[in-house]
């Protein structure tokens, strides 16, 4: 009997080595979060000292010039960079875990504008004092993105906003003018494209449709140009309505009418760029950071110098784009906040973005640098995106934004695969983010 | 059953037992420790066992005991959260059942034990042929096994991007097959990707392994078996496939439990959060971005018993000789037999067989 009961033994240490990754990645390492005690509503910035600044890494290095600058200046208060990994979902991790267990490693904390209002509901970042950034300098966009209930919790970093890409010479060619406006001007614009000798095997248009956060974020833009909201200026979701459903019919019919390449439900934004750049589409719906890739001029690039830029088209007229980009936050955990808030200042100044704006290519949120003819030089797609970004909305500011954007991921995929009828997936997805709301 | 001394439990299964004769005597009485002996090796196991209950214990405690509860967050009038972890007992696991969670784990549990199935099916035969080919004498053999291994040595995170550039809508498999099957979208195509790239990865691993039992049989059977006439299927049949049994069984569960625990291929080649490829590792992972860690909890504890209720069923109904029992009760009875007289001890090792 002791053989049979050691080879149970060592059986179950087997099962239970091998699935002891299973289970730590239930995060049990973590504790649950507590009942938080409410800090007093104004929060004292005191303490001088060293501080962490915790972002993913910068590949341009610009964060880092300002960094050094920095330091170099206040020996005493230096500022430490710890990376975090590149992918968004393992940075809130890390993120939420330290505040979980009041770590103060985190010092200062380089947050997706998507997450403010479920660290700021959550109490893991400090609300920023009226004079911390001059709001009024940027663009109201991104600065509205960092705000949870009309109070300042990020100082906005770098933005983010859609472009629309064209091929100019083939409208030219098919005696087009301007780029369209809206959506059935493009449609208009496709039908004389195609029909074009030069664009046989070419499809009209192409955003990003996998299932994942771009497809939040070209849903969000669908229905937001359609005169629909998602969730309403109360946090009240809104996506029964018949402008959501005109936006969302926009995609599905895409989709049926052959107007997007049927491969465009695998797209993220790097098949678009390729199927753009091969000379496949003839618009596409992408973020600005493709502008010089597409224009390579060492044969990477088929429409090097024949495409242009402009906003995405709406029902009516230019479209609304979603917003993207970073913001800065301080952690109420970590011990030097009066330090955390005088980095913040001087690092999202206007003459740190300038600064930073001549090493990298990520858009200030300073509305005066986008008329600096120096930077037009350099990014001819800058007025445009300017205009893109003033028109910018955010994506859903919820508190369970995790849940919130699977819950959309979940039924505009159903509903552009043709799985559910726009209908159905527009209520499914009203009554999961209702759900999701209450709580 | 207590014919064997076999080392104690937690000692490197499969060391082979000292052959010298006063070691024989001693284990002739064997199952009859002395005190001192006794306390000895419970001395020398603590540190073994006070490691696991650290590294294996307490975390599978700490999830159980997690799983019972539930964060009742709600926001306060400034729009605070407000959470609470309530004891909510087994309705986290009630909910696997039922409603829009029980929907996901269900099919996460399909999905999970389908992969399973069809992969493990699949590498096994697979893994079989490679063997066989393996084991021939011919030149470069060494060169083919060597390269056999390198999908095996290649991170599943780095092979899932690499078929993930093979399955995208303009990669190599739709160009070979001159084909627009949209591999990396929900549905059937993109359950075949997984199961192409998960037998593609880990053949190897059960080629090699059976090779390694094909390895130890010795050549004069098979001469044996030719000079009675027995051809190469005959000799597969009756010789081959019943000698590697026992290894290839260990392989199989191995491979089982790896493949119950299915995370990193589908998680990079398709995507997080598609139906028709969410693995259970998958749902708990989800479940524990999305703080939930009750529920994640309770996924991750059902999966374990899932695997372990596998692994049970799987040893009991085939016998795969995972702790290496059999061997050592092979070796003791080879070295009793060559004892001029038999001891008590042979003799009921021949009963209990």
């Amino acid at each position: 009997m002791r053989q049979r009961r050691r080879t149970w033994q060592t059986l179950l240490t087997t099962t239970a080595t091998l699935t002891v990754t299973a289970v730590a990645l239930t995060g049990c390492g973590g504790t649950a979060p507590e009942a938080k005690s409410a800090p007093g509503s104004a929060v004292a910035f005191e303490g001088k000292g060293p501080i962490n600044y915790v972002s993913s890494r910068d590949s341009s290095k610009a964060a880092n010039k300002s960094i050094e600058e920095w330091n170099a200046a206040h020996p005493d208060e230096k500022v430490t960079f710890i990376e975090l990994p590149d992918s968004a979902d393992q940075q809130r991790q890390q993120l939420i875990q330290n505040a979980q267990i009041k770590s103060d490693t985190f010092s200062v904390l380089n947050l997706d504008v998507v997450w403010t209002s479920e660290f700021a509901a959550n109490k893991w970042i400090l609300p920023l004092p009226a004079d911390a950034v001059p709001t009024d300098k940027m663009i109201p966009g991104p600065v509205n993105a960092a705000k949870y209930r009309d109070t300042l919790y990020g100082a906005p970093y770098y933005t983010d906003g859609a472009l629309f890409y064209f091929r100019s010479d083939l409208l030219k060619a098919a005696g087009i003018a301007a780029p369209p406006k809206t959506w059935d001007e493009m449609k208009t614009a496709c039908k004389a494209v195609l029909a074009l000798p030069e664009a046989k095997g070419m499809s009209c248009y192409a955003g990003q449709f996998d299932k994942n956060e771009a497809l939040t974020v070209n849903f969000s833009e669908a229905v937001a140009s359609a005169g629909g909201t998602v969730v309403d200026a109360d946090g009240k979701p809104t996506v029964n309505t018949p402008e959501a459903k005109k936006g969302l019919n926009l995609l599905v019919d895409g989709f049926k009418e052959g107007l997007f390449p049927s491969d465009a439900i695998t797209y993220l934004e790097e098949q678009g760029r390729r199927a753009f750049q091969d000379g496949k589409l003839v618009f596409l719906r992408n973020w600005p950071f493709l502008y010089s890739s597409l224009s390579a001029t060492d044969g990477s690039s088929k429409v090097a110098g024949k495409f242009g830029v402009t906003s995405i088209p709406g029902t009516d007229g230019p479209g609304v784009s979603t917003l993207g980009g970073r913001n800065l936050a301080v952690s109420p955990f970590t011990k030097n906040k009066a330090t955390a808030l005088e980095f913040i200042k001087f690092f999202t100044s206007e003459e740190q973005a300038q600064k930073r704006l001549a090493l990298s290519s990520r858009a200030p949120a300073y509305a005066s640098l986008y008329a600096d003819p120096a930077v037009v030089a350099k990014r001819p797609f800058f007025p445009t995106l300017l205009t893109s970004l003033s028109n910018a909305q955010p994506r859903p500011k919820v508190v369970q934004y995790g849940a919130t954007t699977k819950a959309i991921q979940e039924e505009a995929y159903a509903a552009i695969t043709g799985a559910k009828d726009t209908d159905t997936a527009l209520n499914d997805m009203q009554a999961k983010l209702t759900e999701l709301a209450a709580k | 059953m207590t014919t064997t001394t076999a080392p104690p439990a937690g000692a490197q299964p499969g060391t082979p037992p000292s052959a010298s004769p006063r070691n024989r005597d001693t284990r002739s009485r064997r199952g009859r420790l002395t005190s001192g002996e006794g306390r000895m090796a419970a001395l020398l196991l603590s540190p073994t066992l006070l490691v696991l209950a650290l590294v294996i214990l307490y975390p599978l405690l700490s999830a159980v005991h997690q799983s019972l509860f539930r964060a009742e967050s709600g926001l306060d009038a400034d729009g605070f959260v407000t959470d609470v972890d309530a004891f909510v007992g087994l309705a986290n696991y009630a909910d696997l059942f039922v409603g829009e969670s029980g929907r996901r784990f269900l099919n996460a549990l399909g999905n999970t034990t389908f992969f399973t199935l069809t992969t493990v099916f699949l590498e096994t035969v697979l893994g079989l042929c490679l063997a066989l080919a393996m084991n021939r004498a011919f030149r470069g053999r060494s060169f083919l096994r060597a390269s056999i291994l390198v999908p095996w040595a290649v991170p599943t995170a780095v092979s899932g991007l690499l078929w993930r550039w093979i399955f995208q809508s303009d990669g190599i498999a739709n160009t070979l097959l001159g084909s627009e099957i949209l591999w990396t979208a929900e549905g059937n195509a993109s359950r075949a990707a997984i199961i192409i790239a998960e037998v593609w990865k880990t053949a190897p691993f059960i080629g090699l392994l059976v090779l390694a039992g094909m390895q130890v049989i010795p050549a004069e059977v098979y001469e044996a078996a030719k000079i009675d006439g027995a051809g190469w299927w005959r000799q597969l049949g009756s010789i081959t496939l019943p000698l590697v049994k026992p290894t290839l069984l260990v392989a199989v569960l191995f491979r089982m439990l790896d493949a119950l625990r299915m995370f990193d291929l589908p998680f990079v080649l398709i995507g997080p959060g598609k139906e028709s490829v969410e693995t259970l590792s998958m749902l708990a992972w989800d479940e524990s971005n999305q703080l939930r860690y009750g529920s994640a909890s309770a996924f991750a504890v059902m999966l374990f018993l899932y695997v372990a209720v596998v692994a049970i069923v799987f040893v009991k109904v085939l016998g795969a000789d995972v702790t290496g029992a059999k061997e050592l009760r092979l070796a003791s009875r080879k070295r009793a037999k060559r004892t001029d007289s038999p001891t008590a001890s042979t003799q009921k090792a021949e009963a209990t067989r």
